[in-house]
């Protein structure tokens, strides 16, 4: 405990030079300002930035990268209250309160409760992260590879099966994944799998052309199919403040979102729609002004922003303690530990400690940063939700194309981006989730090198795929997630 | 993975017009599955103490799962099954799918992609901009093509020169 203490204060002693602080404040900056813009999201603002962090040491790309991740989802929330059009499933319900209060005329209210409800909730959940992490790593740390196998199945169980409308489109789009991360040659025996002959292939596909294609040119070319023609209305803004009144409805549904939030953050099938769902019902409840909301009551916005944020510091226990990523971001900056050369794992605690500390250092930092800068430049940001929509999604497809073509260099990597983009545009015409497929891409390689490293451990004896009681425990809940249909129907019979 | 695991459908209202098309995708998932198998036969077999199942079995199982789920879609789809259309700040999707705006956007990508070598970034990457804003509906030309090259310079500069970003100059070599 204590020495995770020093090593934190060691990660603060890293990013406070000019140099890492500015990176960090150009983080934020860029993280809000697209993550305001319509159509873009927090992963796809990782994924865009990617290519441009490769000159950078690690440390100052994940300084940017925690940046951006709580820059981006400020910015949604900003979004999801001026436009009553969210553009994440997770700001849903922060449009449900914020759009009425903005209507009211208290928009000023909206985006500050969400403003420093962020900050609570993503202080106090960076601070769990730092409890909660080296606890699962030191569980994980004696894991063999049945287990981690395990693990990962039930990584990709859960993200196909429990977040999203339809599991058969889940497992679809987790297959698609995982056939694409088997692309290239196979690491133990040189042989090349579905590489069809072409030699650019037979490095595999690059992570960053995956994510850039599916999150960024998917999303331009959909939302191109679909433009709403007329600009939505935005409405208005002045300096974000909270009167006394304010601050004394907003200040618990900010604790009690942190605490609904974190948890299902942590677990590998929890995601940001339920905790905030749950934390907008519970507001609701026990509200002393029960008859505001659907009218605009600011417990509304509270607690849903603080359930939000603190699962997504939540999100990033099993990423950095496991490996294991639960949300698109998450994904795409597991993606940028791979593109460093960084393996993500239990051992990364361990093996790149100054790297973890930092990160999680810069987390904090960010947070602050956020506030203090956020707050009087929200009318600057409400100005970009007017930017035309052609200049923006010519420039997400200029990005795009920019990121991708750097990675190696070669053109071909522009005509895969399309067709990756042409993919990631179909799944999103037939109801297809995308975050399944970029996991599948991600772990599918890590879990077949589990898988045989096992078999080879039990020296080709099927069984050893099987492992020991941590592994069966996994698949015992593996076996209640895909049977969780039936059993809903047995357990609600007897009503 | 069987049919079971498959929860009902958020029917839409309109339940008579089934979306057809949804049986394209399972064609596709199919044809995946039959291309990863065939592709996996090929794999030269190599088992060794090191590695007892060698290259082929996870394509294998990922073959004989894509052809399953591609089975079970199917049949949810006759089932009424529909995937909901992903909504967004900028998407109506009331209006049915502008096929025109796609394929100039199309075009500008890919003429981004043929030209980026020869006539180096600056150049394709302002055709790529200026392409896909008039696909998307821009019509003050002179406005958009400044902003085109403006960005695509900035870009250049800023990451290539700056950052050590990989972009081709082209045949502005020695000129930028």
């Amino acid at each position: 405990m204590i020495e995770n203490l020093t090593n934190l204060l060691d990660g603060f002693g890293n990013i406070v030079t000019p140099m890492n602080l500015l990176i960090a404040l150009i983080g934020v900056t860029v993280g809000t300002a697209v993550g305001v813009l319509p159509g873009i999201g927090p992963a796809m603002t990782v994924a865009l930035l990617l290519p441009v962090t490769y000159g950078m040491e690690p440390a100052q790309a994940f300084i940017m990268f925690a940046a951006i991740f709580y820059g981006g989802m400020y910015g949604g929330s900003t979004t999801s209250i001026l436009l009553n059009t969210p553009g994440e499933s997770s700001s849903v319900v922060t449009a449900i309160e914020g759009n009425k209060m903005a209507k009211a005329g208290r928009a000023a209210q909206a985006l500050a409760t969400a403003a420093i409800g962020s900050f609570v909730a993503g202080t106090i959940g960076t601070l769990l992260l730092v409890l909660v992490m080296p606890m699962m790593v030191s569980f994980a740390i004696d894991l063999g590879a049945p287990d981690y196998l395990a693990i990962m199945v039930l990584g990709f169980i859960a993200v196909s099966a429990v977040l999203g409308a339809s599991r058969i489109r889940g497992f679809a789009s987790l297959l698609l994944g995982l056939v694409i991360g088997l692309v290239g040659i196979d690491r133990v025996t040189g042989q090349q799998r579905l590489t069809l002959d072409i030699p650019q292939l037979a490095d595999g596909i690059d992570v960053v052309v995956i994510a850039v294609g599916i999150f960024a040119v998917g999303e331009a070319l959909w939302v191109a199919a679909h433009l709403r023609r007329k600009a939505s209305e935005v409405i208005p803004v002045g300096q974000p403040w909270l009167g006394r009144n304010d601050w004394r409805r907003s200040w618990k549904p900010w604790l009690r979102g942190t605490a609904l939030g974190f948890p299902f953050g942590v677990m590998p099938a929890g995601g940001a729609e339920i905790p905030t769902f749950l934390s907008y019902a519970t507001e609701k409840k026990l509200s002393k002004h029960p008859e505001e909301f659907g009218k605009g009551a600011i417990e509304g916005v509270a607690g849903p922003e603080a359930a939000n944020n603190a699962s997504a510091a939540g999100t990033l226990v099993p990423m950095l303690a496991l490996g294991l990523p639960t949300n698109a971001t998450a994904a795409v900056m597991l993606a940028a530990f791979q593109s460093y050369g960084i393996q993500p794992g239990p051992l990364l605690l361990e093996r790149e400690s100054t790297l973890v500390w930092t990160l999680i250092a810069s987390l904090f930092v960010g947070n602050l940063l956020l506030l203090v800068l956020n707050l009087p430049l929200a009318p600057a940001w409400a100005k970009l939700l007017q930017i035309p929509r052609h200049y923006l999604y010519a420039g997400i497809l200029f990005f795009a194309s920019m990121g991708a073509y750097a990675v190696n260099a070669q053109p071909f990597d522009l005509f895969l981006l399309l067709i990756l983009g042409a993919l990631g545009f179909g799944m999103r015409r037939f109801g297809l989730p995308v975050l399944p497929l970029i996991v599948g891409v991600i772990l599918g390689p890590i879990a077949e090198r589990q898988g045989r490293m096992a078999l080879q451990l039990s020296g080709g004896d099927l069984s050893g795929l099987l492992g020991g009681p941590v592994s069966y425990l996994i698949y015992a809940a593996i076996v209640v997630i895909l049977a969780w249909p039936l059993l809903r129907r047995y357990v609600r019979r007897p009503k | 993975m069987s049919s079971a695991t498959t929860t009902p459908e958020r029917r839409s209202g309109r339940a008579a017009a089934r979306d057809r098309a949804q049986y394209g995708v399972c064609a596709f998932l199919a044809l995946v599955g039959v291309l990863v198998l065939v592709d996996a036969v090929q794999i030269g077999h190599a088992t060794s103490s090191n590695d007892p199942i060698g290259p082929r079995p996870v394509p294998m199982l990922l073959g004989v799962l894509l052809i399953v789920v591609a089975a079970v879609y199917a049949l949810d789809v006759t089932r009424g099954g529909t995937g909901e259309p992903e909504g967004g700040e900028d998407v109506d999707l009331a209006s049915p799918i502008d096929w025109r705006t796609v394929l100039l956007l199309v075009a500008a990508f890919v003429v981004n992609a043929l030209l980026i070598e020869r006539l180096g970034w600056v150049i394709s990457g302002s055709l790529l901009f200026f392409g896909a804003a008039f696909a998307l509906g821009s019509r003050r030309y002179v406005l958009t093509l400044a902003i085109a090259i403006a960005l695509s310079l900035a870009t250049f500069y800023g990451f290539a020169i700056g950052l050590g970003v990989n972009l081709p100059a082209g045949i502005l070599q020695g000129i930028l």
